[in-house]
């Protein structure tokens, strides 16, 4: 009989980090995910939904977690779900491979009391090991259905929605196979835990207070700040001291021994290993790449190959993507009559199409370098080459696992600072995210794409986009060096990293992140980019000037004409001033103003300035460059791309810093910091280039 | 009970079993250790013990890369 009420299922989804928990959400839910924040976090939360069997069920992927501890933000967040918005059933996925240390999670799942569902995930990579499991028994102790997956090929689905919906019909239901932890502890928690119910008893209806007294005891930091009961702290540290006392040790190590006691007593009698693997095929993968001697030099390798692909390879459709949106600048130009809707025409010839496509130009670029990163982690290099980073690292103050997202960084700074969630040391994240935008992303490609070839010989071009790169490298490095001796001074967290077996990531995989990534590029394009490409192209029309100021005058006359006249050429000349002592003038610095809300910005707005319309054929950039030539030397076209490369990151990079820090203050310091620092880089080399250079 | 050799995990050669006694440092790392399955008593294997590379250990099929000293905090025997 099908109550009503069960015909909405929400589930939590939790695991360890390499679990394959995405796989089985995705599984589950058909990667069509919608993102929201965590209530009252900044943290994000992934949900979908999906339909079985008459039931909607929403799914919400929780952080990756290695246990419920409060001292990790990230396994808070996932604890504090659960106990709060309580969601049906708990899917705990678990990495077949890997069990006795993957339900340590469980266990503490088990002391919240949720309905649980385990998806004995990498079943097949188990299966391979000889690893065999008594499924009946281990479910029936651990009281909760065992589902085996093979996530990234979609085996066992349907099994696991089954489970589920039985699993939330049952509802919540007392325990016969309690984890008790040992006479000295259990006698403490039951003298705390009357003290509980009556000195919180608001606190007791909320969560279970065996739960409680036991998180006291472990000295659960956010529990411990919802006490205040005189006699029930007292009696808390009495019991920590004489456990203490008696163990010689803390409290929380025991508890966790027990534990890993209780799911040791479980495995031992459900799980066989038929084949003791000593030397697996990883170890011998590991003896080469990370070798003392050819670890590092491997590494550069690869690097060195991932960048030449995303230079070279990515070319040709950014060639063929440049045509087409020069064709339908055109087309749009020769359908539409000049004068009706004169506005709407000019805005979007002049406006939106420049500038959006300036942008979706470069999306092979930076596909092929996020599906390179993607190749790197899902193959496991990465953890490798993460700790090959860390010695390095550790010198400037930063953590080896900082060197993923500055990777990233070097497509779009907007998934790197999302990236960065994988460190947990917040001063070591928050360091990365002040220095990410110094990583030379793909937009700024566009820039040196047009002034590299203008101001400098052919066998020069290479080197100097090389020196322009690594310029930001140097200067990231000193900046982060800088940021950890003052505002985010402190200890780097220690390395401790898992490092997954090496395998041969499947197509899906690598797709799915690849894409996850390029979307948000994407993304960025479709809104920020957009709505700026309009304000601007507002900016550069208007104030208009009248009829009578166009006698005598050629058609790009009168447009340099009309943009002095507007809004953003007024601004450039009013700060040309500053600017001066750089090398620049107004006509840089407009196109450096148009170019704040999306660094892509700078190279139309460069074009329209010097008149050279956008919508003509591909004869545009050449011409452009030749107004360029004549205008500057080599040494501004230069101090020009250092100025881009160091100063005012876009706006969506100010964006995401913000949602990723959670205020305001750190994405203006970001702003406001690497723009005075590109300043003062751009004057000194300037001004030191003009005495040296005849 | 005689006197048992404890010594700090960095001085294990590669190969060797060793068990857990303790772990000195913050209650953060003892945590992540601990959820890692690195615990008093617990045998775990140095699976490498290089020059320069990471000091990776095997505790149940699984296994973890240590740096910067922390090979240095862990008691075994």
């Amino acid at each position: 009989m099908m109550d009503d009420k069960l015909r909405k299922i929400t589930v939590a989804l939790a695991g360890n980090p390499n679990s394959g928990k995405t796989s089985v959400f995705n599984m589950l839910t058909g990667a069509r995910h919608h993102v929201a924040n965590y209530p009252g976090t900044t943290v994000e939360m992934k949900q979908a939904y999906c339909n079985h069997n008459g039931f909607r069920i929403t799914f919400v992927d929780l952080p990756g977690a290695y246990g419920l501890n409060a001292l990790s933000s990230e396994e808070l967040v996932a604890r504090n779900f659960i106990i709060y918005e309580k969601p049906d059933v708990v899917v705990n996925v678990i990495d077949s491979s890997n069990v006795e240390r993957n339900l340590y999670l469980t266990t503490q799942l088990i002391e919240i009391h949720v309905p649980l569902v385990l998806a004995f995930n990498m079943s097949d990579v188990a299966r391979r090991q000889g690893i065999l499991f008594d499924t009946d028994r281990l479910s029936s102790l651990l009281e909760a259905p065992i589902v085996p997956t093979v996530a990234n090929k979609a085996e066992g689905r349907l099994k696991l929605l089954d489970a589920i919906v039985s699993v939330a019909g049952a509802g919540r239901k007392p325990r016969t196979h309690r984890i008790t932890y040992g006479d000295e502890i259990e006698k403490a928690l039951s003298q705390i835990e009357p003290l509980i119910i009556s000195e919180h008893p608001g606190l007791a209806a909320g969560y279970d207070p065996r739960w409680v007294s036991l998180k006291l005891i472990e000295q659960d930091g956010d529990i411990l700040s919802k006490i205040q009961g005189r006699k029930l702290i007292d009696s808390v540290n009495d019991a920590v001291a004489a456990l203490k006392a008696i163990f010689g040790d803390d409290p929380e190590v025991i508890i966790a021994d027990k534990r890993y006691g209780f799911i040791s007593g479980a495995c031992q009698e459900t799980v066989k290993t038929t084949v003791e693997l000593r030397h697996t095929t990883s170890d011998l993968a590991d003896a080469v790449l990370t070798h003392r001697i050819l670890g590092l030099p491997i590494f550069l390798l690869l690097m060195y190959l991932v960048f030449y692909l995303t230079f070279t390879v990515a070319a040709y459709p950014m060639v063929w993507l440049e045509q087409f949106f020069g064709w339908l600048s055109a087309l749009l130009a020769s359908i539409w009559p000049p004068d009706s809707v004169n506005w709407l025409r000019s805005m979007l010839i002049d406006g939106v199409i420049p500038g959006v496509g300036g942008i979706l130009v470069f999306l092979p670029n930076i596909l092929i370098l996020f599906l390179a990163i993607a190749v790197l982690e899902d193959s496991g290099y990465m953890a490798r080459a993460a700790f090959i980073m860390d010695s390095l690292m550790h010198r400037i103050g930063l953590h080896g696992k900082s060197f993923i997202p500055m990777l990233i960084g070097f497509g779009c700074s907007v998934p790197a600072i999302m990236a960065t969630r994988i460190l947990e040391n917040r001063r070591s994240r928050f360091t990365t995210i002040m220095v990410l935008p110094l990583m030379s992303c793909g937009a700024r490609l566009t820039i040196y794409g047009l002034l590299i070839p203008a101001f400098f010989p052919h066998n020069w071009r290479g080197p100097v986009l090389w020196l322009v790169y690594l310029t930001g490298i140097v200067l990231a490095v000193v900046a982060a060096k800088i940021l950890r001796l003052t505002i985010f001074r402190g200890e780097t967290a220690d390395f401790v990293m898992e490092l997954p077996p090496y395998r041969v990531p499947t197509i899906k995989s690598i797709l799915t992140h690849t894409w996850i990534r390029g979307w948000m590029y994407l993304k960025k394009a479709g809104t920020i980019i957009l709505a700026f490409s309009i304000i601007l192209w507002a900016a550069m029309n208007y104030p208009k000037l009248g009829e009578k100021s166009f006698v005598d005058l050629s058609p790009d006359q009168i447009q340099q004409a009309k943009l002095a006249n507007s809004f953003i050429g007024r601004l450039g000349r009013a700060i040309e001033p500053a600017i001066k002592p750089l090398g620049f003038d107004w006509k840089i610095g407009t196109a450096l103003i148009g170019a704040t809300p999306a660094k892509e910005l700078f190279v139309s707005q460069l074009g329209i300035i010097y008149a050279v319309s956008s919508h003509d054929d591909s004869g545009a950039i050449p011409t452009l460059r030749s107004h360029l030539q004549a205008d500057y030397s080599p040494l501004v076209g230069f101090c020009i791309m250092l100025f881009c490369l160091i100063s005012s990151p876009c706006v969506a990079t100010a964006a995401v810093t913000r949602s990723e820090t959670g205020s305001w203050r750190w994405a203006m310091l970001q702003f406001f910091s690497l723009t005075a620092l590109g300043y003062i880089v751009t004057l000194a080399v300037y001004q030191i280039g003009k005495l040296i250079i005849p | 009970m005689g006197t048992t050799s404890t010594k700090i995990l960095s001085q294990v050669d590669e190969g060797e079993m060793v068990s857990v006694v303790s772990v000195y440092g913050g209650r953060g790392l003892r945590n992540r250790l601990t959820a890692m399955g690195l615990l008093p008593k617990s045998q775990i294997r140095v699976v490498r013990n290089g020059g320069r590379g990471p000091f990776v250990i095997s505790i149940k099929n699984l296994r973890i890369a240590l740096g910067r000293g922390v090979a240095d905090k862990i008691m075994v025997m």
